[in-house]
């Protein structure tokens, strides 16, 4: 099922007079209302009038985090006060919290394209969708609580944790669609199978998974676990929240809701654009919101865009799975290392759960690099020889994906945290800065 | 006979063996016989316990990896030659020991030693065919 036709399944041409009409408005809106980015402009020399066609978009300056930061709180809001309705702010790691406004319009652009994925997931009118995203001023919550409303299904606004409770909802009110964090959505797999209940008894169908990275691994333990088809939804605060992009049955990236959110790709290192299929760093301009626009927002996720046709039948320009965060990088012995891959090699071995921790400290001027891992519950061990051959398979594949090896501890199942939200995988003690 | 040993995989930090043995002394459950095979970031625990599945069982619940291993367990005279005699038979019959341990239980004078053999079925037969006594769990308690 397909929400908006018209849109989801444009020809080009259409599209790209639409983006460009859409551009030149954001871009003048933009210039005359949020003093910084005008500022901006005029040091780069560009004016509104510059922008002529969608690849004039290139002599725009960018937005990033620090210009989020340097303008706490409300310093790019392009709308008044009293046309701001909502705001929620990103979990920013360090420093202040990164705050978006929403207006009226915005809210009705989000209900949209949350909509849109939703009914990409096979959820309509007659569906029952159990939110299970944290509610407040993360996205997660109330931007999925929006979209299902939007196509008219029955919403639970269960918000996260309390997981016995999820599961008894979910049985008793039928709930045909979870939206979650993935890593939630596996604790809840769990707790499905630790009562005894088979996937079957329950009515869901779809996952709709967000917020965090997740590796096909994942994706297949928490479809199997809960009996459903997880769909992977993409979005951010300083865009608008989840519902930026959403995969569709063909599982080959995600749609990006491109009337409302202009990507490109850039090299993290030189800024320049770079053509579909190679990686860089995903990079936004909102077109058509009025709150909080973003020209050429830096989102820091390393992905690539295809714009070969979809089986789905939706014509929307894709993004690949993302393959990590420029932030999350970790540079270990001189070798970027992204959590992503280590859990990609972790789902790959049925003896190990996905729940993981990576310790990086230092030692005599050099890097140490430790993974604990979970073995899956249920399996058996007589032999010391088996778990040392285990840790020589994990060692290998990893040295094979990362080019480092790293000190591999074995816990019993169930002793790593499960995460009602986010999950933290990673704890650095080095510290690489002075004071 | 053969006899259900149950192994635990223990992560090797301070505390976990005890937050083992706590759960059986909670639950009342009597260790039997034990040894442990460590190196130097776990260990597995082989224990003899009067209900092998009820032990494991429980032990998984609390997330410990427990399963369960056919052994088998001989009753040897206390005396020099004694355990030379059993693994003979063994060594006879091409059967080779991957571990064995002595246990504190004797019964009569003699030594009980579980060993877990290749090949654990055949064992009781090589071991049972020159007479040598094999002892059962209900033997253990006894």
């Amino acid at each position: 099922m397909i929400w908006n036709k018209e849109m989801e399944c444009a020809d080009r041409e259409t599209m790209r007079a639409l983006q460009l009409e859409k551009l030149q408005k954001t871009v003048k809106y933009e210039y005359e209302n949020v003093a910084p980015y005008r500022k901006k402009m005029d040091d780069a020399g560009v004016k509104p009038e510059d922008i002529k066609t969608l690849e004039d978009i290139r002599k725009l300056p960018f937005t990033t985090k620090e210009d989020l930061a340097a303008n706490y709180p409300k310093g790019l809001f392009a709308a008044k006060d009293e046309d701001i309705v909502r705001v929620h702010a990103s979990s920013g790691t360090t420093g202040k919290p990164k705050i978006a406004g929403y207006t009226r319009g915005d809210l009705d652009i989000w209900g949209e394209v949350v909509a849109r994925a939703l009914t990409c997931a096979g959820q309509d009118k007659n569906s029952v969708v159990q939110v299970a995203y944290g509610y407040g001023l993360f996205t997660g919550g109330l931007g999925a609580h929006l979209g299902a409303e939007t196509i008219g299904a029955t919403t639970i606004p269960m918000s996260s944790g309390n997981t016995q409770k999820q599961i008894m909802f979910m049985k008793d009110m039928k709930s045909t669609a979870f939206c979650c964090t993935p890593s939630y959505a596996l604790t809840v797999a769990e707790g499905v199978a630790k009562a005894g209940i088979d996937p079957s008894e329950l009515s869901l169908q779809a996952g709709v998974f967000g917020a965090e990275p997740w590796t096909q691994g994942m994706k297949e333990s928490i479809e199997k676990g809960l009996g459903i088809k997880a769909y992977d939804i993409y979005g951010l605060t300083e865009i608008i929240g989840p519902g930026v992009s959403i995969s569709c049955d063909e599982n080959n990236g995600m749609h990006i809701q491109e009337d409302y959110f202009y990507p490109e790709i850039i090299d993290p290192e030189t800024l320049e654009p770079l053509p579909d299929g190679e990686i860089g760093e995903l990079v936004f301009t909102t077109l058509g919101k009025e709150g909080f626009p973003m020209i050429r927002y830096r989102t820091r996720d390393l992905c690539y865009l295809m714009r070969d046709k979809c089986a789905c039948g939706r014509t929307t320009v894709r993004m690949g799975k993302i393959l990590g965060r420029t932030d999350d990088m970790l540079i270990i012995r001189g070798v970027n290392v992204f959590p992503s891959q280590i859990e990609e090699v972790i789902s790959r071995f049925k003896e190990l759960t996905i729940n993981y921790m990576i310790y990086v400290g230092r030692e005599n001027n050099k890097d140490t690099f430790d993974l604990e891992v979970e073995l899956a519950p249920g399996l058996e061990i007589d032999d010391i020889g088996f778990v040392e051959d285990l840790r020589s398979r994990v060692d290998h594949a990893l040295r094979d994906m990362l080019g480092i090896g790293c000190k591999i501890k074995f816990l019993n199942a169930d002793t790593l945290p499960r995460s009602t939200g986010k999950a933290v995988r990673v704890k650095d003690t080095r510290e690489l800065h002075d004071k | 006979m053969l006899i259900k040993q149950v192994s635990v995989f223990v992560e090797n930090t301070t505390g976990r063996l005890h937050k083992l043995t706590k759960i059986l002394a909670d639950a009342n459950i009597d260790i039997i016989a034990s040894t442990i095979a460590e190196t130097t970031d776990f260990g597995i625990l082989r224990c003899i316990l009067p209900d092998p599945q009820a032990g494991a069982d429980l032990l998984k619940s609390k997330g410990f990896n427990a399963s369960l291993t056919d052994v088998i367990a001989v009753s040897i005279e206390d005396k020099v030659g004694g355990f030379d005699a059993v693994l003979a038979e063994l060594a006879d019959a091409q059967i080779g020991v991957k571990y064995i341990y002595s246990t504190v239980k004797n019964a009569g004078g003699n030594a009980v030693i579980v060993m877990k053999p290749e090949d654990p079925a055949k064992s009781v037969e090589v071991l049972a065919a020159k007479g040598i006594k094999l002892v059962s769990i209900e033997d253990f308690m006894a």
